[in-house]
């Protein structure tokens, strides 16, 4: 099985639905519409071909450039028998960002989705329990999203001699 | 009096004992949380609380160079730091399409192998604590102090080893570092003969750790299980075989298994491991050996945009004095691609996950930790059992607490 027979496979099933196709450094890669992420998961996990049943990792990505689809959720799965993997996105809008979760599928989806949800605030829907995991409980926004940069390194507001930064003016 | 105390509804009628097991606890080994509810002895349920040591790595990683991020995944798996720097070294070889020597593969893989056992026999001494018997723990610690000694003589540091740069090492092994890791072969067989003596076939031993916490290979799987944990369920799953990094294709070994997935399978499995690592350093050590004259002084690929130049270059050439600034000031400008590029830690299958915009800085980096990954399977292991066979059950799928919190 390689990279063409998965394409070829999935293709038949979905048609163009799928989009974005790609491969980068080998792994194929493709998109899919968000309401059809559980449909696309459970296809490649039940074919008796495909057989991507071990959920790698998934995590998702800020891009603040791309209107309505400004959160990618990333699943990388791996068929271990054939010892092929895939990585397959969706993309939402940071406004109404519900994605369903794919807990009954993979128990491991479990954690991942919920550090998903606290650094990125993607609402899994259908998510036993979804709530923060590496943040406090009561923290009030997503840290991972582009809006929230890191410290500049050159700004001269700090003065606390303790702790931050001494101005370079000084 | 009554009145000033407030107790949880339902509290007066609850039959069973709640018990907050950590954050910070002997037993756990790490810093987490488990709220346990105890019908006496026996575990009814558990709900884990992590993210105690979060330091949010993945943003740091949005605003450093690729050279500065690897000081941070020491800090992830501090019980084997060189797997997790030379997995992301590899990751970013790999992005920049750099081809490594040969010699730096087989040096990368007896560094790699020294770090799988020390731990390995951190976490099976640990088990053999939390069952009563300290003296593996005490005995086998002067070893991992050896293998700290050749890491200092190959990078200057001891347990976040920061070893390695892109492309290769940051100078050759020195004299005295084979012959620390020649002492090593010569002696860690015969200490981990007598480990696994103490412990294997020791009848107090066996009757705490046969058929606790198993789990079954779908589950496993299900699970998100990798490395050892996964093996001792009886896959064979294993990244250094089905998808070869640092020529490890060039080597000869077995993957062992397990059946049960309990305690005790994953004792023998990390043992084995240790066994098939000496293996695989002696033939890696035979194999640099081989390399004589001008070959032996090969330590790093030639990439001079990430690897640092001698400092007497520096100072006397102008290509490498511009290099070494832009390097130093994250002036390097690397392609844009993503690649996820996985190597087998000593938990399992630790991946990175990196998209690159063609900034100077990872747009997106994401660590798959394998601990924070496993660890969400602790409820279903421990149910039904009792308070003591937990602990051991926790030691036993070495969970550390700063790679589940990265």
């Amino acid at each position: 099985m390689n990279n063409q027979t998965i394409r070829q496979k999935l293709t038949d099933k979905f048609g163009d639905q799928l989009t974005g196709w790609e491969e980068p450094y080998g792994m194929l890669t493709f998109s899919a519409p968000k309401e059809m992420n559980l449909k696309v998961l459970q296809f490649l996990f039940d074919d008796p071909e495909l057989k991507f049943q071990f959920l790698t990792d998934l995590t998702a990505v800020h891009y603040p450039s791309n209107p309505g689809g400004e959160l990618a959720v990333v699943y990388h799965l791996h068929n271990l028998i054939d010892n092929v993997r895939i990585r397959f996105k969706i993309y939402t809008d940071i406004n109404k960002p519900d994605v369903f979760s794919a807990t009954a599928l993979y128990q491991s989806a479990n954690w991942m989705e919920r550090e998903t949800y606290d650094f990125y605030g993607v609402n899994f829907v259908g998510h036993p329990n979804l709530k923060r995991i590496l943040n406090v409980d009561d923290m009030d926004y997503f840290p991972m999203r582009k809006e929230y940069p890191l410290e500049d390194q050159k700004r001269t507001d700090k003065d606390d001699e303790m702790f931050g930064r001494v101005p370079l003016t000084q | 009096m009554s009145e000033h105390i407030k107790l949880p509804q339902g509290s007066l009628e609850k039959q069973t004992t709640t018990l907050n097991f950590g954050p910070t606890h002997p037993a756990t080994h790490g810093v987490f949380q488990n709220i346990v509810e105890l019908d006496g002895e026996r575990v009814m349920d558990a709900t884990q609380t992590v993210g105690y040591i979060h330091r949010a790595f993945e943003k740091i990683a949005e605003r450093r160079p690729l050279y500065q991020i690897t000081p941070l995944l020491d800090r992830m798996n501090y019980c084997s730091a060189p797997i997790n720097d030379m997995g992301w070294h590899i990751t970013c070889e790999r992005l920049l399409d750099v081809k490594t020597p040969k010699r730096v593969d087989y040096l990368r893989v007896i560094i790699m192998e020294l770090a799988r056992i020390s731990d390995h026999l951190i976490c099976n001494s640990i088990v053999g604590v939390d069952s009563g018997a300290y003296t593996g723990f005490l005995y086998v610690m002067q070893y991992r102090e050896l293998i700290y000694e050749i890491y200092e003589e190959v990078c200057g540091s001891r347990l976040t080893t920061n070893i390695g740069r892109i492309g290769g090492f940051e100078r050759n092994f020195t004299n005295e570092a084979f012959q620390k890791l020649e002492k090593f072969l010569r002696e860690w067989p015969v200490v981990l003969r007598e480990f696994e003596n103490l412990f294997t076939r020791n009848r107090i031993f066996m009757e705490r750790t046969i058929g606790v916490g198993p789990i079954a290979a779908e589950r496993a799987l299900n699970y998100g299980f990798t490395g050892p944990n996964l093996r001792a369920a009886g896959v064979d799953y294993d990244v250094r075989v089905h998808t070869p990094y640092s020529s490890y294709e060039d080597f000869i070994f077995t993957i062992p298994v397990g059946k049960t997935g309990d305690c005790y399978d994953r004792f023998l499995v990390r043992n084995q491991e240790m066994w098939q690592s000496v293996n695989i350093i002696e033939q890696a050590y035979k194999k640099v050996q081989e390399f004589k004259g001008k070959d032996a002084e090969v330590f790093h690929a030639d990439v001079p945009e990430y690897y640092l130049p001698d400092k007497k270059d520096v100072y006397t050439k102008m290509e490498a004095l511009i290099y070494h600034f832009k390097i130093i000031m994250g002036e390097i400008e690397m392609p844009a691609g993503e690649i996820y590029s996985a190597v087998e830690g000593a938990n399992g299958e630790l991946g990175f996950y990196l998209i690159s915009d063609g900034g100077r800085a990872p747009y997106r980096l994401h660590f798959r930790r394998p601990c924070f990954i496993y660890y969400q399977a602790y409820t279903e292991l421990i149910k039904g059992g009792m308070l003591s066979d937990a602990v051991i059950t926790m030691s036993s799928l070495n969970i550390i607490a700063g790679e589940m919190d990265a």
